[in-house]
């Protein structure tokens, strides 16, 4: 019998890694690489994401520089400066970034993370192959006046994106990103976005995560963020539209009264699927963190939703409060939702919620009888059900930016 | 009955109580007021026995015994009964199982035999008709899912069926309607005796017309710095507590 | 004393049931194979085809590996060092009660079981089974009257043959998982339970386990079977006696629950949870599930878990009928190395299902206490519901309490509520007490007491009281 030789996902990858070697990458990860399996539904932590699409598809590395126009990415209103990356690399001729005090950007600085411990093959893989790094720097005691907005654009068929950003947010600083990840074209694409934010003592950084890519978009987020004592973190992750969306939050307290809120909000459509996997790790006493995640699940969608808290021995005080809520719109969404809380101290406060149904039918028919049509009744039905989320927005442009993308797919009134 | 000589008491290194002086003697009625902050709750929980507290100075002696020395338990076998501001929910404990275990101690403590079922829920019956506390409260877990005005009588409930020696009632008042005020008084003053003493702290003169004080001191930044008779509770309801503070930095200055 | 000493104090209390019964026992040699299987099969005069049966489930344990994806750590059993087959070797065909060893009486007399105690005060059948073996069953002309079944698995397979083979395995497959792989292979004994159509059992069936002989495997097979309209409230207690070695208990329960019937299954576990530095203790792997085969069927698993040194234990529920009803009631307390991962399935496949999972976790010392649970409506349950509440108690500042609580939807109907929260015991409730003049020891008690209610309310009032005596027992010491 003759043996085949069947190439797998992983292979192709390992492939990809071996040709461009020259690519900044972590050391570490690249010998972690070959060890990991890809990502499968026999692991407790992909239990729910099917992850056996990607490896079907030849990604490769960007190969021409296409000039996409990002005046349609740009958030109306808002005072901010831009930093683009198109393809997974970064386009100094389509950024703006003058005149930026307080903060400096980077995008040759080694990455030094030997230490860390992957937890997953496509952890290692965006470590392994990194197609631009960005450093970022924000002064200590400094506010930073204008938003630095991300945008993360992909124009060519298969192309791999694998950026590596790293955000030092200095003692006492005050700063707030935004970051969209969008694309043009029906093109296929898989987007393997490395964050790692520094939150130091006393600093308050916010991050508006705005994703809206198309169908055909694998989009994976791997966000790392330390907050120190005293310092606030915040994130909103609005996951507006992609084919393919998981996002891996991990939030850990290096130094007591610091606070972290997690906020997110996805929308999945068609044959979409979204997942949002958070930890907030207390590992010191004295820190808060508040968790708000909502989703509206419509046609053949799917959505996993597996929030966990983790009390480390020492973290007496703790103050967790997580909440999921879910409402599906269609016949065929789907939903699964695994909140975890993991507790190894007993002076604390933890809680979480979750709830799962339809729009209340009962409220719908009273809207009716005040002589609402249905398509109306819904939408205010869904709308007051994500608002106040979308409230946790503080930036009025930007929260504006992402309702008028919301009354487009319907799912906001106007 | 019990003399508080120069107290001083601090929380998480807070110093509240500064030299506070008392004495009461049995049968009497003696009212606490002051503006927020001056430290009246927290001579009701260093009286009881909390252990947040820090008792840096001075002492407390409670029927010729040293009451500091006792464990909260201690204290209130020994008949001193705290009526809470904000009395806590117990879930899943029913009122009845709870008076019945805390009856059972005091009456240990006391040397006296357990009380049988059948007394147990004729002293219920009799003690809830004085504040007109509806008998399904007495079966429901304690204090949970009650009123504010609930709360408050089911403390005054609570001081009837375990018969205190001296009852610290912490702004029984706060939170109360007009009804629910004039029965938590009418219960306070059918369980006055001669033998049975009272400190009532409250914020408002108001609560003073029901329950008729002996005497009125005000405490101001931890001491008491004024005393005198139920007039002087009318005089704060007039003049406020700003004279009082003028007066009281004079006499420091 | 502070709340901590008494935490202290409670920790340091030693089992109060272990003891050991002095009885000759008829033991096979340790080591598990097709010759064991054959033994045991043919010591207890079983028909070829549960031999067959047995073969087969053991071909399947050979395949499959041990799940490690609880929230557990232990050193694996050696399953060739079990035994696998032990029986009190004075094995008596009893006519009346008077005919149990004494030894045996002096054991349940300890529990707190006496037969005719029970017998005269509640009216309980007990079928009392001691390591392997059924060697007491009363009650059970008066059952025969009503047609009501309930006597040993053994005496089943001989006297009703039909109704096990149609039964058995179909609520949890061989092929289910280790532990009820390896039952299904070496079960020895177990209760067996039918209520006929339309009967409604007018007494709880009762079934105390106790594992006796050193070294010895339990692997109980319980099955219940609750005809239409009928209705049974069966109840098993377990108690082990203090053992230093590891003992392996996986049994395997299945429920059937037809049209318009309804089982309420109500446990009370306390075996050996080892000793303080986790020496010892009882490996508690069970598999429970139960079938709502017909349209309106309801069952309802009740448990208060206070032993083991190790419970991987989920009664399940599947809703197949529709308006069938789920439901699960359960304390579990940890204290000292225990370990428990615990919970329920519901698994909702008919019209209009409803469950309810009230779960009360109490973690105290070193211990872990986990609830894992499922829900999950299937595409076909239209306007399923269904409400979770799983609270945890802390109580001291080195044990864990988690909560993996696993939702899957897959139609818009459902409505699925689950609601979790962890707390330390209020320091203002404890206080509260005190005010009122009881110790610290009662007030952590009652405290106690109070947040297990709604779970301890749903057991039938005998042993109501005795759950009660278990918390007061692992936690609170002599109060109860």
């Amino acid at each position: 019998m003759e043996a085949t030789v069947t190439i797998t996902a992983k292979d192709k990858f390992l492939a990809l890694v071996e040709q461009h070697e020259k690519l900044p990458h972590v050391v570490g990860a690249r010998k972690v690489l070959s060890q990991l399996d890809m990502p499968n539904t026999r692991m407790e932590d992909w239990r729910y994401t099917r992850t056996g699409k990607i490896g079907t598809e030849d990604w490769k590395m960007a190969t021409s520089k296409t000039n996409p126009d990002i005046s349609s990415f740009l958030i109306p209103g808002l005072e901010a400066k831009h930093l683009v990356i198109v393809d997974g690399q970064y386009r100094e001729d389509l950024s703006e970034l003058k005149n930026l005090v307080g903060i400096s950007i980077e995008t040759t600085t080694l990455v030094n993370d030997e230490q860390h411990q992957y937890q997953h093959f496509f952890e290692a893989l965006g470590a392994a192959l990194i197609t631009t790094r960005i450093q970022v720097d924000i002064a200590p005691h400094v506010e930073i006046k204008d938003k630095l907005h991300i945008i993360h654009v992909t124009t060519e068929h298969q192309v791999l994106s694998q950026p590596y950003i790293t955000i030092d947010a200095g003692k006492s600083s005050k700063a707030h990103f935004v970051e969209s990840f969008v694309s043009i074209g029906e093109h296929h694409a898989f987007t393997n976005r490395t964050l790692r934010i520094q939150v130091a003592e006393n600093a308050s950084f916010t991050l508006d995560k705005i994703q809206s890519e198309t169908d055909a978009h694998y989009l994976m987020n791997e966000d790392r963020i330390h907050v120190a004592g005293d310092g606030r973190f915040t994130i909103n992750t609005l996951t507006i539209d992609g084919g393919w969306v998981r996002n891996n939050l991990h939030i850990s307290f290096g130094g007591q009264n610091a606070e972290a809120n997690l906020h997110g909000i996805y929308l999945p459509r068609k044959k979409q699927h979204i997942d949002n996997h958070t930890l907030v790790d207390h590992r010191v006493p004295h820190c808060n963190s508040n968790e708000l995640y909502k989703g509206l699940l419509n046609d053949h969608a799917t959505g996993v939703f597996n929030g966990k808290v983790y009390v480390q021995p020492n973290a007496q005080k703790t103050n967790a409060f997580q909440s999921n809520a879910n409402i599906l719109l269609s016949d065929d969404a789907q939903m699964n939702t695994k909140p975890e809380l993991e507790i190894y101290a007993d002076d604390v406060k933890c809680s979480h919620g979750t709830t799962t149904g339809q729009l209340d039918e009962d409220a719908l028919f009273y809207l009716k009888a005040r002589g609402l049509g249905e398509e109306s009744a819904r939408r205010l039905l869904t709308s007051a059900f994500i608002n106040d989320v979308l409230d946790k927005v503080e930036n009025d442009n930007i929260r504006n930016y992402v309702v008028s993308q919301l009354i487009t797919r319907e799912l906001l009134i106007a | 009955m019990l003399t508080i000589k120069n107290l001083e008491a601090s929380i998480e290194g807070k110093q509240i109580l500064k030299g506070l002086n008392l004495e009461i003697k049995p049968g009497e009625v003696h009212a606490i007021m002051g503006p927020n902050g001056s430290g009246k709750s927290t001579l009701a929980s260093v009286l009881a026995g909390r252990e947040d507290y820090e008792v840096t100075g001075g002492s407390v002696t409670f029927n010729d015994q040293d009451l500091l020395e006792m464990p909260a338990e201690e204290r209130a076998r020994e008949g001193l009964f705290l009526a809470f501001q904000y009395p806590v929910e117990i879930p899943g404990v029913s009122n009845m199982n709870f008076l019945k275990a805390a009856v059972g101690e005091i009456r240990k403590h006391k040397g006296l035999e357990p009380l049988s079922a059948k007394d147990f829920l004729k002293l219920v019956k009799e003690k809830s008709a004085l504040v007109e506390l509806d008998g399904q409260l007495a079966n429901r877990a304690v204090n949970e899912g009650f009123s504010g005005g609930e709360k408050k009588r089911n403390e005054i409930f609570q001081m009837a069926m375990l018969e205190p020696s001296l009852a610290i009632l912490d702004e029984t008042d706060s939170g109360l309607d007009i009804d629910a005020l004039r029965i938590v008084s009418e219960g306070v003053n059918a369980l006055r005796s001669p033998e049975r003493s009272f400190v009532v702290i409250t914020h408002y003169q108001r609560l003073l017309d029901y329950i008729v004080p002996d005497f009125v001191h005000v405490l101001y930044k931890g001491k008491i710095v004024k005393s005198g008779t139920k007039e002087l509770a009318l005089e704060l309801e007039e003049r406020g507590y700003d004279w009082i503070k003028e007066e009281t930095a004079q006499a420091g200055a | 004393m502070t709340s901590d000493d008494i935490i202290d104090e409670i920790t340091n209390r030693e089992y109060e049931f272990g003891f050991t019964t002095n009885i000759e026992s008829d033991k096979a040699p340790a080591g598990l194979n097709e010759d064991i299987i054959r033994l045991i099969s043919a010591k207890k005069n079983e028909p070829e085809w549960l031999l067959q049966w047995r073969l087969e489930a053991f071909a399947i344990w050979q395949k499959m590996t041990e799940p490690n994806w609880a929230h557990v750590s232990y050193v694996k059993p050696d399953f060739q060092a079990i035994s696998y087959y032990a029986a009190p070797k004075k094995k008596a065909k009893l006519n009346s009660l008077d005919e149990l060893d004494p030894e045996l009486r002096k054991t349940m007399d300890k529990l707190g079981i006496s037969l005719e105690e029970q017998k005269r005060l509640h009216g309980v059948a007990v079928d009392f089974v001691m390591d392997s073996v059924s060697v007491a069953t009363s009650f059970k002309e008066k059952l025969g009257e009503l047609g009501i079944i309930f006597c040993s698995m053994s005496e089943a397979i001989q006297e009703h043959p039909d109704l096990v083979k149609k039964y058995l395995g179909t609520v949890v497959p061989r092929t289910d998982n280790f532990y009820a792989a390896l039952n299904s292979a070496v079960f020895t004994d177990g209760s067996f339970c039918y209520i006929p159509k339309g009967v409604k059992c007018p007494m709880e069936l009762s079934t105390y386990f106790r594992i006796n002989e050193g070294g010895t495997g339990q692997f109980e097979r319980t099955l219940v079977v609750a005809d239409e309209e009928s209705y049974v409230s069966y109840l098993e207690g377990c108690t082990a006696p203090q053992r230093d070695e590891n003992q392996l208990h996986a049994a395997v329960v299945e429920l059937i629950s037809m049209r318009d019937a309804e089982i309420k299954y109500s446990t009370v576990q306390n075996w050996y949870p080892g000793d303080k530095e986790g020496k010892g203790g009882v490996f508690n792997f069970v598999t429970k599930r139960g079938l709502c085969d017909g349209d309106r069927s309801k069952i309802s698993w009740t448990q208060v878990e206070t032993g083991s040194a190790i419970t991987w234990k989920y009664p399940s529920c599947i809703l197949k009928g529709d308006h069938s009803v789920g439901e699960f009631y359960s304390v579990a307390v940890t204290n000292n190395m225990q370990q428990a991962d615990t919970g329920t399935k519901m698994l909702h496949i008919g019209r209009n299902t409803k469950s309810t999972i009230i779960s009360k976790g109490i973690s105290a010392g070193n211990s872990q206490n986990s609830y894992r649970g499922l829900v999950h409506i299937n595409k076909s349950a239209q306007n399923a519901r269904n409400f979770s509440q799983c609270d945890s108690l802390l109580m001291s500042d080195t044990c864990g309490a988690h909560t993996f609580p696993y939702i899957e939807i897959k139609n818009k109907t459902a409505k699925v509520e689950h609601e979790a929260t962890t707390s330390k015991i209020g320091e203002d409730q404890i206080f509260y007490c005190l005010q009122r003049g009881l110790d610290e020891e009662q007030a952590i008690s009652m405290i106690v007491n109070g947040y297990a209610k709604e779970v301890l309310n749903k057991l039938p009032m005998e042993f109501a009281v005795e759950a009660q005596k278990l918390l007061a027992i692992s936690l609170e010491g002599s109060v109860g």
